[in-house]
C-alpha cells in the first residue's frame, strides 16, 4: 500500500492524487503539535456528533433545582450550575453549538472572499476598484462592534450570530484570494490555457481557484479560534444563542455572578474555549507548514 | 502562413505608452522556420506575444494561415498556433498531473480520443506512460519542457510560437530539446517562430532571422549568411561578437 502511494511513476489519475495527498499526510503526521490540534479537533467533532450518547439526550437542559452549584462528584463530573443542570453535559452538547457556527461561518466566508477576491485580482481595473472598496468598507468596521450591533439589529440568536459574524471576518479572505490571483494571473500556465481558447471564467476556477484554496483554507483553520472567541464573546453579552441552549460564552457569562464561591460553572466552559481555540490554531499552523514545504 | 504588416504594439495608454514594437514586418512561409535575435528588450518576445495573440497589437495586421487576426480570437483560430515558453517551471500548473496538463486543451477545443492522444503526444516527445501521472515537481526540466511541447502539439496546431524554449535548460537538455523540435516540425510540417538571443540555437532550427533593436526589426537575412558573417547592420555584428563562441552546429 505504502509503495503503491509513494510510487514516483503512478498508473493512474487516481493513484498520483493518493500520492499527493499520502505525501502531504507524512509531512503534516511528522509534526507534533499539528497532530495534536488534528486530535483535538477531531476529538470535538466526535464529541458533538455523539453528545447524547456521551451525555444522554436530555441530561443539558434538565433542570433540578435542588442539586443547585454542586461541586464535582461521581454523579456530576464537572458539577452543576445555578440551576441544576450538569455541566458535564452542557459542555458536551455545547461543542455543537460551537461547531455548528464554525462551520457556517466558514461556508459563507469561503465563497464570498472567494467569489470578490478572483475577479478583483484577475480583471483588475474597473472591476478590482470597485470590488477592493467595497471590501476596505466592510474591514474598516471593528469586528466585535459591527457584530454587537448587527445581533442587536437583527435580534439575538445562533443564526444572527453567524451572519453578523460571517459579515466581518470576509473582507481578510477577499483580500487574500485577490493576492494570489495577482500572483498567478500572468503564470505562463494561465497563457497556455489562453492560447488554448480556455475561456476566462474556465481560467480562474480550473486554474486560478486551486491555487487560491490552501491559503485560503489555512488562513479559515487559524481565523476558527478568533471566530470561537467572537461567538462566545456574543454569546455571553446575550446576544448569541438564547437560553437555554449550552452555548459557552452564555455558560461563562451565566457562572459570573458565582466565580468566587462556584468557581466551575465559569470555569469549565471556558476551558471548553480554550482548548477549542488551541486546537485548531495547532492545525492551521500544521496545515500550513505542509502547504510550505509543497510550494 | 505567418503573415506581419507593420505591426506595432503599445503597452499603456495616452503619453506614458511606451512602444515595444514599431511597424514589424516579415513573413514566413509554410513549414519554415523564422528565428527572432535581439537583446533583452529589443521587443522580439513582444512581437512573438502579438503573433500569439496573448497581447493586442496597436497597429497593422497579424494574418496567420491566410486570415487577418482579430483582437479577440475565435477557438478555431487560437487552435491555429500553440506556444512553448521560456520557463518549464512556470508554463505547467503545479497541482495538475501531466495528464490533466494534456487533457485541458483537448476539452477546451472539444476533441475527442483523448486517451489514444494524449498517449500519442507523450510518445512523440520522448516521454513514457511512467511520466503520466506526474506532477510538475516529479519532473526534471527538460522533461516539463518537453511536455510543454506535448500540451502546445496535442491541438495539432499549424504554427508553434517558441519564447527561448531552451535558456533555461543546461547545454546537454538544450541539445536534445532542439532536436526534438527540429524533429517535430519535419515530420508535422510546421511553421515555426523562435525567439532567443543565443545565436547558435536560432541558427540551429530556423533558416531565416531577423534581427530586433529598440523595438525595430533592423536586419533580416538568412541563417547561412549569419555564419558566413555576411551581414549588413552595425547591431547585427555587434550580436555576432558578443555571440564569440557562435557555431552552427551547437
Amino acid at each position: 500500500m505504502r509503495a503503491w502511494l509513494l510510487d514516483p511513476a503512478p498508473a493512474s489519475r487516481r493513484q498520483a492524487r493518493c500520492g499527493r495527498w499520502f505525501r502531504a499526510w507524512l509531512g503534516f503526521s511528522s509534526n507534533g503539535l499539528a497532530m495534536t490540534g488534528l486530535a483535538i479537533v477531531v476529538a470535538l467533532v466526535l464529541i458533538a456528533v455523539c453528545a447524547p450518547l456521551i451525555a444522554g439526550s436530555r441530561a443539558a437542559t434538565l433542570q433540578s433545582l435542588g442539586d443547585r452549584l454542586q461541586p464535582a462528584s461521581r454523579a456530576h463530573w464537572f458539577g452543576t450550575d445555578e440551576l441544576g443542570r450538569d455541566i458535564f453535559a452542557r459542555t458536551v452538547f455545547g461543542a455543537r453549538i460551537t461547531l455548528t457556527i464554525v462551520a457556517l461561518v466558514g461556508a459563507i466566508v469561503v465563497p464570498v472572499g472567494l467569489v470578490i477576491g478572483l475577479p478583483a485580482g484577475y480583471f483588475g481595473g474597473a472591476v478590482d476598484a470597485v470590488l477592493m472598496r467595497l471590501t476596505d468598507i466592510f474591514l474598516a468596521f471593528p469586528r466585535l462592534v459591527l457584530a454587537l450591533a448587527f445581533a442587536a439589529a437583527l435580534g439575538p440568536g445562533i443564526d444572527n450570530a453567524v451572519v453578523a459574524i460571517a459579515l466581518t471576518t470576509w473582507p481578510p479572505y477577499a483580500r487574500l484570494a485577490r493576492a494570489e490571483t495577482l500572483t498567478h494571473r500572468h503564470a505562463e500556465f494561465v497563457q497556455a490555457a489562453v492560447l488554448q481558447g480556455a475561456s476566462r471564467t474556465s481560467i480562474l476556477f480550473r486554474q486560478i481557484l486551486p491555487l487560491c484554496l490552501p491559503s485560503v483554507l489555512i488562513r479559515l483553520t487559524l481565523d476558527m479560534a478568533g471566530i470561537i472567541i467572537t461567538a462566545a464573546g456574543l454569546g455571553f453579552l446575550g446576544l448569541g444563542a438564547q437560553p437555554p441552549a449550552p452555548e459557552w460564552g452564555a455558560m461563562v457569562a451565566s457562572g459570573r455572578q458565582v466565580l468566587l464561591n462556584q468557581w466551575w460553572v465559569a470555569t469549565i466552559p471556558g476551558i471548553a474555549i480554550f482548548v477549542t481555540s488551541v486546537g485548531f490554531n495547532l492545525l492551521g499552523d500544521g496545515l500550513r507548514d505542509v502547504a510550505d514545504a509543497r510550494g | 502562413m505567418i503573415r506581419l504588416d507593420g505591426v506595432t504594439v503599445r503597452y499603456g495608454h495616452g503619453r506614458h505608452a511606451i512602444v515595444a514594437a514599431h511597424g514589424i514586418s516579415f513573413s514566413v512561409a509554410r513549414g519554415a522556420a523564422y528565428g527572432l535575435v535581439g537583446e533583452s528588450g529589443s521587443g522580439k518576445s513582444t512581437v512573438l506575444r502579438a503573433v500569439a495573440g496573448l497581447i493586442a497589437h496597436a497597429g497593422g495586421r497579424v494574418e496567420l494561415a491566410g486570415q487577418a487576426m482579430p483582437a479577440n480570437r475565435t477557438r478555431p483560430q487560437r487552435r491555429l498556433v500553440q506556444m512553448v515558453f521560456q520557463d518549464p517551471y512556470g508554463s505547467l500548473h503545479p497541482n495538475q498531473t501531466v495528464d490533466q496538463a494534456l487533457a485541458s486543451p483537448l476539452r477546451v477545443q472539444g476533441l475527442d480520443g483523448g486517451e489514444a492522444r494524449i498517449a500519442a503526444a507523450l510518445r512523440e516527445v520522448g516521454l513514457g506512460t511512467e511520466h503520466r501521472f506526474r506532477f510538475p515537481h516529479q519532473l526534471s526540466g527538460g522533461q516539463r519542457q518537453r511536455v510543454a511541447i506535448a500540451r502546445a502539439l496535442i491541438v495539432a496546431p499549424r504554427i508553434l510560437l517558441l519564447d527561448e524554449p531552451t535558456s533555461a535548460l543546461d547545454v546537454s537538455v538544450q541539445a536534445e530539446i532542439l532536436n526534438l523540435l527540429t524533429r517535430l516540425r519535419r515530420e508535422h510540417g510546421l511553421t515555426m517562430l523562435m525567439v532567443s538571443h543565443d545565436l547558435a540555437v536560432i541558427a540551429h532550427l530556423c533558416e531565416h532571422v531577423g534581427v530586433m533593436q529598440h523595438g525595430r526589426l533592423v536586419e533580416q537575412t538568412t541563417a547561412d549568411a549569419l555564419a558566413a558573417g555576411a551581414v549588413s547592420h552595425d547591431h547585427t555584428r555587434d550580436l555576432l561578437l558578443s555571440n564569440a563562441s557562435f557555431d552552427r552546429r551547437v
